[in-house]
């Protein structure tokens, strides 16, 4: 738990989708509705601070093996990037993975038949642009996630006032719909962001497109002070978070971190799976001691 | 063409789909947008500058050598012989006075042909703000005098080297550096595209065109409106301007010219790309096609949400011109009014040609052409062109 924050801790799950039968056999590789929420709940009530690295899918042919490495070093969960043409909301590293991930061929379908297959352990949260989504359309792409037991998806062109009728195809499948707070957005709308999230809040923790930065932004702990103290919900900060030390540094505030450009910069470099493994580690490590 | 609300929506088409970090400034600009529009003073302001600076009105200008060669009476709307040799001046003086409004002190672009680059130069030089101009590599190459233009404007020109590296991804590449630089920052945005307000505002920017044409052809033709009136579109603002003097007020037929290779409306299905739903043209995952045309500016996959709107209504129509007509189309004008167009603003020309051709239009109709842009940016381009074919 957060200091100075006695509510964080106590309050219920949003499911999203409180009619689903849980217990139907079915559905039983189906991601749980509130799946992602209470996993991330426990760790964090349990004294853990989250560890939530990025990878691009199918950036390279062994992007399934570095996926359960993550899983085995320490990640609480993992978010799998669904390539588009156009995202614009990364920088040149995610770029790049995005661009050779499309080259072979890489389609949301196919990510997401890749992951219905394996099961590493921890929540699968995908993250992709609205045009994907939109084009598959709503329910459909929903229900397929559900299936592949992904239960979170970050949309970041997909602010509060767009997201219906998205959030209503995800909360029925049971996929938390992750929200994103900027260090620009006003305090009013945070509350109403963080209302509406679902699994964890994403904090942005800085003004600018993902990337690595050698220094942590001030508004990186400042985002996450002001979204921790409106919401129970755990926050990750992620965007500028690149090392152990930053990530230890913003932890002091924040539920927990993403961390993207600075492991898949390591892939695109050729590190694989154990130079992953070895990174998500040091980071868990950090967080551990922190 | 009216306004389109809080959400930007224009039918099922606009919006405002950007990362969280851009909604705040976005709802900024829609207030400030607001305020300065139904503020006199600002129109006053506008109006004079538009006029003193830019050169407005522009003329509305007979073809008589054309006319009589296609049977249809051409008429020209002259938005080459404003300030710069383009409508973009219209849409970027009234964003730069409104940034200025807004307290930033620093103006982003992203430009196809340079054109809207080379306007928002001039506009920072004018008051005296920084600029950078995001820039496709492709583009920076074949309108290579437009980015000297610019740097001798005082802007700083980026050549963007991802995707396409045409305008789609100058686009993307002026919205992330605007992430980063909201705080002291306008994003000049060139068109009838991106989130709300953009297609609202830089349309109302851009009205300035219709409004002149329609009193204009009242006077031509004795107090009648013409029959036709078309457009070439890339995002779509020239069309947006000249037909938002024509389509609540007339029954003058609307027609907005794509280039064959970037026809979003002909090729392309409803999508969401940089902060709009539109007409895009995509594959069946929902990636973005590249578009291609000869003509810089008219290389986007996507078009203006009110254009989408407007198509499923059926208030405009929209078609295309290949590549071939408009070189055709650019010659042919040059040789029979003594104007030469911007190849963007030929798409137009080429149309018309092809229609009085096919009889589209029945002889002794009026046709008013919005002739967007001069052709000086695409000389060399064109004679390079040519000589290759020779
Ligand atoms: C002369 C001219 N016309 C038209 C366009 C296309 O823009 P829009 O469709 O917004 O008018 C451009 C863009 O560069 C241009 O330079």
């Amino acid at each position: 738990m957060t200091a100075g924050h006695p509510a964080r801790g106590e309050g219920a799950i949003h499911t999203g989708a409180p009619n689903t039968n849980t217990a139907n056999t079915d559905r039983a590789r189906r991601a749980r509705p509130g799946a992602l929420e209470s996993a991330l709940r426990a760790r964090r009530d349990a004294g853990h601070k989250l560890l939530v690295p990025y990878l691009t899918g199918g950036m390279d042919d062994q992007w399934l093996i570095t996926l359960e490495a993550l899983a085995g070093s320490g990640a609480d969960a993992i978010e799998v990037g669904i390539p588009f043409s156009d995202p614009m909301i990364d920088g040149a590293t995610i770029q790049e993975a995005s661009l050779r991930s499309l080259v072979r061929g890489t389609t949301p379908d196919g990510i997401l038949a890749d992951l219905s297959r394996i099961d590493v352990g921890v929540p699968i949260v995908v993250m992709t642009y609205y045009n994907l989504i939109y084009r598959a359309g709503h329910e459909r792409i929903a229900g397929m996630m559900a299936e592949s037991h992904v239960s979170g998806a970050i949309i970041p062109d997909l602010p509060l006032e767009e997201l219906e009728p998205w959030a209503k195809a995800a909360d029925s499948a049971g996929v938390a719909t992750v929200l994103l707070v900027a260090p620009s957005t006003p305090s009013e709308r945070i509350a109403a962001i963080c209302g509406r999230s679902r699994g964890f809040v994403y904090a942005v923790g800085r003004m600018g497109v993902t990337g690595e930065q050698a220094v942590l932004s001030a508004s990186a702990r400042q985002v996450a002070e002001r979204v921790t103290a409106v919401t129970d919900i755990p926050v990750c900060v992620g965007i500028g978070v690149s090392t152990p030390e930053q990530a230890a540094a913003v932890s002091e505030v924040a539920d927990g971190v993403v961390v993207g450009s600075a492991l898949v910069r390591r892939l695109l470099e050729g590190e694989g799976p154990e130079g992953a493994a070895a990174f998500v580690s040091s980071l868990r490590r950090a967080l551990d001691a922190g | 063409m009216g306004d389109p609300g809080l959400s930007g929506r224009f039918g099922q088409f606009g919006g405002r789909f950007v990362p969280e970090s851009l909604v705040p400034a976005c709802m900024e600009l829609e207030e400030a947008f607001r305020s300065a529009w139904a503020d006199p003073a600002f129109h006053t302001e506008l109006d004079d500058l538009l006029h003193h600076y830019g050169g407005r009105p522009t003329p509305v200008t007979e073809c008589p050598r054309l006319s009589a060669e296609l049977g249809v009476r051409v008429l020209l709307k002259r938005e080459d012989l404003a300030h710069t040799g383009s409508h973009k001046i219209n849409n970027v003086v009234g964003q730069a006075l409104l940034a200025r409004r807004m307290g930033k002190t620093r103006l982003i672009a992203e430009t196809g042909a340079g054109q809207h680059g080379v306007a928002t130069a001039t506009a920072a030089a004018l008051f005296g703000m920084e600029c950078v101009v995001y820039m496709g590599e492709v583009d920076t190459q074949r309108q290579e005098l437009n980015v000297f233009r610019m740097e001798l404007l005082g802007a700083e020109v980026r050549p963007v080297s991802s995707g396409s590296r045409t305008l789609k991804d100058a686009v993307n590449e002026a919205l992330r550096e605007w992430v980063a630089s909201v705080g002291n920052t306008h994003y000049c945005l060139g068109s009838v595209m991106g989130p709300h307000p953009y297609p609202w505002m830089v349309r109302e920017f851009q009205r300035v065109i219709g409004e002149e044409a329609r009193a204009q052809c009242r006077q031509l033709l004795g107090g009648s409106d013409p029959d036709v009136v078309v457009a070439c579109a890339g995002g779509g603002s020239n069309a947006a301007g000249i037909f938002a003097g024509f389509a609540d007020a007339t029954t003058s037929s609307l027609v907005a010219v794509e280039a064959a290779g970037g026809a979003a409306m002909a090729t392309g299905i409803p999508g969401v790309l940089h902060g709009m739903r539109s007409a895009l043209m995509q594959d069946e995952e929902g990636q973005i096609l590249e578009a291609t045309s000869i003509s810089a500016g008219l290389d986007y996959p996507g078009i203006g949400p009110e254009h989408a709107h407007l198509a499923e209504v059926g208030r405009a129509r929209y078609e295309s011109a290949a590549d071939d007509e408009v070189l055709e189309a650019f010659q042919r004008l040059a040789r029979t009014e003594g104007i030469i167009p911007a190849l963007e603003s030929a798409h137009a020309v080429a149309w018309v040609i092809a229609a009085a051709k096919r009889s589209e239009m029945p002889s002794g109709s009026t046709v008013l052409v919005n002739l967007s842009g001069r052709g000086d940016k695409d000389v060399a381009q064109v004679r390079d062109i040519l000589r290759a074919q020779r």
